[in-house]
């Protein structure tokens, strides 16, 4: 992708670009603040292996285009495409999706959300994927208003004795 | 999965009428459409006013218009107000046995599923899915 993207989101302009080394902290924060565990060894090591413009691999953050709100990453989206896993033909997988709670429902999402998808095109996909706990509604709504449907295939599980 | 006719009728009349938020509909024109009873529709009418999803609009051109939230509210949310969706917590026959627990375990899988999908889908989802089918049934054949 290009090294940013301005989009207009509700009453925020926003900037989303590839992840950069010094985002992590704030990626890191932002993921505690909204899940209330401090995962900072996952974070970096998601961005070793998505970050740093990896071919259809993309970790994408959404800031404000001026620091009108005083946070440093107002979302970010983390995603790649696979290719066969599961006898799927290659395809697009949102694997992380993030917002900052003061700053929902601005767009922000939905800015990640097409910037993702205009990556996943241009890596030559047509589908795009990802998978939702069902009792998550905030994520399931998201998703779901933004045309994801139920797809082919169903998880399963099972304790290990 | 199969819907009670009310519910159905509810979410037609909640997509017909958020589609434009200052849109008027009688029961006549909305019975018209779906090929439904106004009767019938009357009275689905009546529960949806009652939950503040769609208020009457008195006068000459009076009817129903649209009074919910159309990102916050789903299709649960409206199939509720007319049956329940899963969670069946009635005695059936063979429950006491493992064969009966076994297989209330596997119905309820797929009630939550079923419980899951209408809970994340709202009004405004909806109408986005009818523009959509709306569009590829236009789409001329190649």
């Amino acid at each position: 992708m290009e090294a940013s993207t301005a989009v207009a989101a509700g009453k925020h302009s926003l900037s989303v670009r590839r992840a950069a080394d010094t985002d992590i902290p704030h990626v890191v924060a932002l993921d505690e603040r909204v899940t209330g565990l401090a995962k900072s060894a996952y974070w970096h090591d998601v961005f070793e292996r998505f970050g740093q413009s990896r071919l259809e691999r993309f970790f994408l953050v959404a800031e404000a285009a001026q620091a009108e709100s005083g946070l440093a990453i107002l979302g970010f989206i983390v995603g790649e495409v696979r290719a066969w896993e599961f006898g799927s033909a290659p395809c697009g997988w949102v694997l992380a999706l993030s917002v900052e709670p003061r700053a929902r429902l601005h767009g922000i999402g939905q800015a990640l959300f097409e910037a993702i998808s205009i990556e996943f095109k241009r890596a030559g996909v047509g589908k795009m994927r990802t998978m939702v706990a069902r009792d998550n509604r905030l994520h399931l709504l998201f998703f779901r208003s933004e045309g994801m449907m139920a797809g082919p295939y169903i998880q399963l599980e099972k304790e290990l004795d | 999965m199969k819907l009670q006719i009310s519910s159905r009728l509810a979410i037609f009349a909640l997509l017909e009428l958020a589609a434009e938020s200052d849109r008027q509909l009688s029961v006549a024109g909305i019975g018209e459409e779906y090929g439904v009873s106004n009767h019938h529709l009357a009275k689905v009418m009546n529960v949806l006013v009652r939950a503040g999803l769609v208020r009457s609009v008195r006068g000459a051109r009076g009817g129903y218009q649209f009074n919910g939230n159309i990102r916050r509210t789903t299709l649960l949310d409206v199939i509720e107000l007319f049956e329940n969706i899963g969670a069946d917590v009635s005695a059936a026959v063979g429950d006491r046995t493992s064969q009966g627990r076994a297989l209330r375990e596997v119905l309820g899988e797929i009630d939550d599923i079923a419980r899951a999908t209408l809970g994340s889908i709202t009004i405004a989802t909806m109408l986005k899915l009818v523009e959509r089918r709306r569009n590829s049934g236009r789409r001329p054949r190649t």
